[in-house]
């Protein structure tokens, strides 16, 4: 690139030898990094290879065990977030850090509050926000309250924050995770008009095609360590996938076609209202079949999450009909949709599917321990319990000390694998699995992906919810766009591609049928979750 | 704040007035009734008005307090103790303040260092303040024979409107209390004005200031404040401080205004009604007051209803505010949304 | 706070090698008690911050700790007595300590033991039956009380998502707003003898008495008498203790219980019916301290009577987290708590030290054990592992 090349590079920001360690974990080990003035360096690696844990150590958020950082070749000590912004460091967290019940305007004021008459001056923030959005094209109303924004414009908020706040170096963690392919690509522009006007920027993801898109330089990061800096042109796929894994990945999930079954679940015209009372899916009609995966793809909060919830019992179901296998389970209580051989691998695995205090013996039998051999009568058997989950710990692969140790201690993808554990290892009917891969590791990701293939070939009918449009393209059968809270397409996988999903998703109406002869997108693994 | 609950309590209200009218016997005048009742409300509202705003600041800055009741407690015996040592009303009322503020440094330093369960950290504190104030009451103030009335330190409006400076204040309210009907309800004592004045300052520094905005932010989204550079654990352990203050105050009212003698467990409970007015205004100033005038008429309407000599016990027309307040609380009329992240201790990795 | 670091410090010093010692000595042993060793400490902390204000106060702490080991200890009456006043405690204790379990704060006991108290005294003295009926009846009555005033703040937290912590103060005051009127007037429920000036019941028949544990020794002949008698209700409470410990870690509901109070969203995703869990444990909280209360009126005081147990509910908290809401912790927290109240009387007499120090002891006790945090780092010791904790605090609205 031009840019790394030139000789006039002036450094704004170095980490020398930075370690941090957590009990039990090196989340970063001696990793150096350098920030050119005007460029943006991505920021590559799979979940948990310690990304976010420098970004917040360079934010003041953390502090390192050793190393030493300089901003503008000066030595610094980052006490707290007060100190990064002072130096003009700006972080955008992948997670927003916005109040819902309040507005931009005292979203962007906090922290740098003036008085003006006895009272808070937001004028002056308004017309600050206003002018930033119109040199960066960030498009906000000042006024709205976060909590009627969409992610996008959350996340223009985020940027305007940095902003205001004289941010000259910018820290964006995870950014695209929330948004559509066309939102991520917006996105994009605007990071290329930051860069242009100055600011530096670091852009941490763990997708490949980000990468390529915007990037001038790419360092990634494995295991906390740095193992490798390119760019761009000298970079390939496989190449960078191999650097974030340490090994070759298989590119694809093996699948057979096949010829789907009779319908298994059958949802008619159905209609449920989110905590608020708002009715978010609003009259979803669609059919899964024995042996088929039915993939549900859309951008978060499209109603998605809701309908799961309606599915399994979580949430009542205002209007309409679901039925499994001819059985009416129309806002039927959890138990008896269990009972009707319906698996849920739950969204939040934290909040619904574990009970992080208890043992892994205990969470694999979580909904089951009233059943014999678990129970008798009313009084628990340990011993099945235990020997059920040594028989699990195996078969699944669950790495853990042992079947009595609390299932907090275990990581991401081991705890992800207890659940797929209890869900798969009896007979199903129907799998609905929520996000079944977020935030795991690649080797993790793989085995589950293979474990929901397999189900599929035993027959079972699966319903695959997903944010993450390279998981629902590898595995569907049938993909459906939800927008909205309504069904806007379903496509055949084999012919949907990544742009037409995107602009569905999106809300823009697209042709349904593909026209033929378009090449078929290979995935690269960094990108399957 | 609803709609529905502005509505419902100024029914309430209205009903207790009306019944306390029709109650009354023939020979009273029934604006007279009604002017007392309202006046009565006032005064009782009082400890449950400060008490409501000492859990304001509290709980908005995310930090549960069920310890209202213990820091009224201390404080109420402080400042009676204080006060009848020094037969000086201001000392005791600072004192009282003090020991409220204590209190609530107490709960900051469980709560937010130790991240001890909010709830149980009041609970707690509610706990040692019977203890401390039952074994103090009997070595200071049982055992010797000191009192507080003897002096006239329970301060009348006359008597602050002939003071300097304050009595600037109180001149005008101290004329409207001459007036015939209405008189009676202006009749009111400094820290019942102060509780009111209290609602008014509690509403600007909550949503016009920096200080508000930030306690805000804390109480609902702690790490987005600290990304921005608040110190979370300040603002919790300020706000709760300013909340003891306030709370010393309310406890104050008990033992230097109303009646001048200590009990034990003289609060009764009024500390958790407070804390109820609170929820039921959904966590704002003007809210809670209302909440806590409906509470302040229940309490006129018992007190009035045995001067009248009605037919029904007193302990069944005592239970009235403590099945208001589980109504209340049921979300039987409207719901509020608390704080987000109220009861969370603010954990920095 | 240098002074602060230096008592730490000297703590540090004095206190680990002995505890280093102990652990070398009982080996095996050792590993049992750990799990006490931060409750021990926070009483012994709470007994030296005690002892300060003791001497403040300008009494001598020594002599007043030595009355309160005398009379709690010192003979078999004073045993007795201590045994006595651990009953109520038991049943208070494994009352808030299953409520906890289910991540619920039960604030109520002093009102649920109120209302036992009433129910009990109510068959007690109405009804003629023959003893094997009429004793149980009692109980049981005490039992169906407390359920009832348990089961109505479980019932509006699962409906309508009113916070416990309020309804259960609320339901105190109104059952002393009750029991007045009830205690208080001669067409309901007070003692019409014409000498009787105080709010309390007649007295039960004799066929409603708990019979005293050695046989003989029952039927003192009022309720000014001290309770000095063990009477069946002691072993009740012990048998109560195994039966609670059963049901929590070895049945089908101690696990849905329990998965409730750890995770209510993970308890609904199990097919877990939770707020007819939260409902019911309430209830059966609320029975726990009913139970506690009839049987005060069967084996003690033989008859109801108004402001007995003042504070009660709060004790009840104090002992369950002394505990560590585990029923076994809990009887050992009571014992305790039984020691303090039953030798404070001889303690006033020894040393002047008015017996309200007690309620001090016991909420500075209850200030280490709910900040174990606290203990561990006065005294230097480090957390070991994940240790399974319920997170009671869920915001008043929902």
């Amino acid at each position: 690139m031009a840019n790394a090349a030139t000789e006039t590079l002036e450094v704004v920001l170095e980490a020398r030898s930075i370690t941090k360690i957590f009990p039990g974990v090196i989340a970063n080990e001696n990793v150096n990094l350098k920030l050119n003035k005007g460029e943006i360096l991505a920021l590559l690696g799979e979940n948990g290879a310690g990304k976010t844990t420098l970004m917040n150590i360079l934010y003041g958020l953390y502090h390192q065990d050793s190393g030493e950082i300089y901003v503008h070749g000066q030595p610094v000590r980052i006490k707290s977030p007060s100190d990064s912004i002072a130096m003009g460091i700006g972080m955008v967290h992948q997670h927003f850090q916005l109040v819902p019940v309040m507005t931009v305007a005292e979203n962007i004021a906090l922290g740098n509050e003036r008085m003006r008459r006895g009272r808070l001056d937001l004028a002056s923030v308004r017309q600050r926000i206003l002018e930033l959005s119109k040199r960066y094209g960030l498009d906000v109303d000042p006024d709205a309250y976060v909590k009627d924004l969409s992610v996008g414009q959350q996340q223009r908020v985020e940027i305007i924050k940095a902003l205001y706040k004289n941010a000259s170096i910018l820290i964006l963690d995870e950014p695209t995770a929330v948004l559509t392919p066309q939102e991520a690509d917006e996105l994009f522009v605007v990071l290329r008009e930051l860069k242009q006007q100055g600011t530096s920027i670091i852009f941490i993801t763990h997708k490949l095609r980000e990468v390529f898109a915007v990037a001038d330089r790419i360092m990634v990061l494995r295991r906390g360590k740095v193992v490798g800096e390119t760019t761009p042109d000298q970079a390939t796929r496989e190449s960078l996938a191999e650097m974030m894994v340490g090994r070759a990945v298989i590119l694809q999930v093996e699948k057979q076609t096949r010829e789907p079954g009779a319908p298994v679940l059958v949802v008619e015209e159905l209609t449920v209202d989110d905590d608020r009372g708002h009715q978010v899916v609003n009259g979803v009609s669609f059919a899964v079949c024995a042996g088929e995966v039915l993939g549900i793809a859309g951008v978060q909060g499209n109603g998605q999450s809701e309908l799961v919830e309606a599915l399994t019992g979580l949430r009542a179901v205002k209007g309409g009909r679901v039925s499994v296998l001819g059985n009416n389970l129309s806002g039927a209580l959890p138990r008896r949709i269990f009972e009707a051989e319906v698996g849920h691998v739950p969204e939040d695995r934290q909040e619904h599917g574990l009970v992080l205090s208890y043992s892994v013996a205990d969470n694999l039998v979580l909904n089951r321990y009233y059943q014999p051999p678990f129970a008798k009568g009313i009084v628990l058997n340990q011993e099945h319990i235990l020997e059920n989950a040594e028989k699990r710990i195996k078969e699944y692969d669950i790495r853990t000390p042992g079947p009595e140790v609390p299932v907090a201690t275990l990581s991401g993808g081991n705890k992800q694998k207890v659940i797929i554990a209890r869900e798969l290892s009896r007979p199903l009917k129907l799998l609905i699995a929520a996000q079944p891969t977020r935030g795991v590791d690649v080797g993790s990701i793989e085995f589950i992906h293979q474990q929901i293939i397999n189900e599929r070939d035993s027959g079972t009918a699966v319903l695959l919810v997903s944010a993450e449009l390279d998981e629902i393209m590898a595995l569907s059968d049938r993909i459906a766009v939800m927008y909205k809270g309504k069904i806007v397409a379903v496509l055949p996988a084999a012919s949907a591609t990544r742009e037409q999903l995107g602009l569905l998703m999106a809300g823009s109406d697209a042709p349904l049928i593909e026209p033929a002869g378009v090449k078929h997108e290979h995935l690269a693994p960094g990108e399957t979750h | 704040m609803t709609r529905g609950r502005f509505l419902f309590i100024l029914a309430v209200i209205v009903v207790l007035i009306g019944a306390a009218m029709y109650l009354s016997p023939s020979t009273l005048e029934n604006e007279t009734v009604a002017a007392s009742m309202l006046a009565t409300t006032l005064g009782v509202a009082t400890p449950l008005t400060l008490g409501m705003l000492a859990g304001l600041f509290c709980e908005r800055s995310g930090v549960v307090n069920i310890a209202i009741e213990g820091m009224m407690l201390t404080a109420a015996f402080v400042g009676y103790t204080v006060g009848a040592y020094t037969q000086s009303l201001i000392l005791g009322l600072l004192a009282a303040m003090a020991s409220g503020g204590m209190m609530a440094l107490l709960h900051a330093w469980l709560s937010v260092t130790f991240k001890v369960d909010q709830i149980i950290s009041g609970t707690v504190i509610n706990i040692l303040a019977f203890g401390l104030t039952g074994y103090f009451n009997d070595l200071l103030l049982r055992r010797r024979d000191v009192d507080i009335q003897s002096a006239g330190l329970t301060p009348t409006i006359e008597s602050l409107a002939d003071r300097p400076v304050i009595g600037f204040f109180f001149k005008p309210i101290d004329a409207l209390s001459d007036v015939s009907v209405i008189g009676p309800i202006f009749n009111q004592k400094p820290i019942a004005w102060m509780a009111i004045i209290l609602v008014f300052v509690t509403h600007y520094v909550l949503f016009y200031t920096t200080w508000g905005l930030r306690t805000r932010a804390v109480g609902e989204h702690p790490h987005a404040a600290d990304t921005v550079g608040i110190n979370v654990f300040k603002m919790r352990y300020a706000n709760v401080v300013i909340g003891g203050l306030i709370a010393g105050l309310g406890g104050a009212y008990f033992t230097l205004e109303s009646t001048p003698q200590f009990e034990p467990l003289l609060t009764s409970g009024r500390g958790f009604i407070a804390l109820a007015a609170l929820i039921f205004g959904g966590w704002t100033p003007f809210g809670g007051w209302a909440a806590a005038l409906l509470f302040g008429a229940a309490s006129a309407f018992q007190s009035n209803a045995q001067q009248f000599g009605v037919p029904i016990s007193a302990h069944i027309i005592g239970m009235i505010p403590y099945l208001l307040t589980i109504i209340v609380v049921a979300g039987v009329v409207g719901r509020a949304f608390p704080p987000a992240a109220i009861g969370q201790p603010y954990q920095k990795e | 706070m240098t002074k602060r670091r230096e008592i730490a410090d000297g703590m540090k010093t004095r206190i680990a090698p002995l505890l280093a010692s102990v652990q070398a000595r009982l080996g095996p042993l050792a590993g049992m008690l750990r799990p006490i060793l931060v409750p021990f400490l926070a009483v012994v902390s709470a007994l030296m911050i005690g002892a300060i204000v003791i001497a403040i106060s300008g009494r001598n702490p020594l002599l007043a700790y030595a009355g309160l080991i005398d009379g709690s200890w010192g003979s078999g009456r004073a045993i007795a007595g201590t045994l006595v006043r651990m009953t109520p405690y038991v049943f208070g204790g494994l009352a808030v300590a299953l409520a906890f379990r289910a991540g619920l704060f039960n604030i109520g006991g002093e009102g649920q033991l109120l209302l036992g108290t009433l129910a009990g005294a109510w068959v007690g003295y109405q009804l003629a039956l023959p003893a094997v009926i009429h004793l149980p009846l009692a109980l049981l009555a005490g039992v169906l009380a407390g359920f009832i005033w348990g089961g109505i703040p479980g019932f509006l937290k699962s409906r309508t998502g009113a916070h416990e912590v309020i309804t259960t103060i609320m339901l105190n005051y109104l059952a002393i707003g009750l029991a007045g009127w009830l205690l208080n007037d001669n067409r309901l429920m007070k003692d019409p003898s014409p000498t009787n000036v105080i709010a309390r019941t007649p007295l039960i028949a004799e066929s409603a008495h708990l019979p005293a544990l050695i046989p003989g020794q029952d039927a003192y002949p009022s309720a000014s008498a001290a309770p000095e008698i063990v009477h069946w209700g002691v072993v009740l409470a012990v048998l109560a203790t195994i039966a609670a410990s059963f049901f929590l870690w070895r049945t089908v509901w101690g696990f849905e219980v329990r998965t409730v109070g750890a995770n209510p969203s993970a308890g609904r995703y199990a097919g877990i019916n939770v707020p007819r869990v939260i409902t019911l444990i309430m209830g059966v909280s609320g029975a726990l301290a009913g139970l506690g209360g009839a049987i005060q009126v069967t084996a003690v005081n033989y008859r109801a009577i108004l402001g007995f147990n003042v504070g009660y509910g709060f004790d009840a908290i104090a002992i369950a987290l002394l505990g560590k809401n585990n029923p076994f912790g809990v009887l050992l927290a009571a014992l305790l708590f039984a020691s303090l109240r039953s030798g404070s009387t001889r303690m006033q007499s020894l040393s002047g030290v008015n017996a309200d120090i007690i309620a001090v002891i016991q909420a500075l006790i209850l200030i280490f054990v709910a900040a174990d945090q606290l203990v561990r780092w006065l005294y230097r010791i480090r957390a070991r592992g994940l240790e399974e904790r319920t997170t009671l605090t869920r915001g008043w609205g929902r």
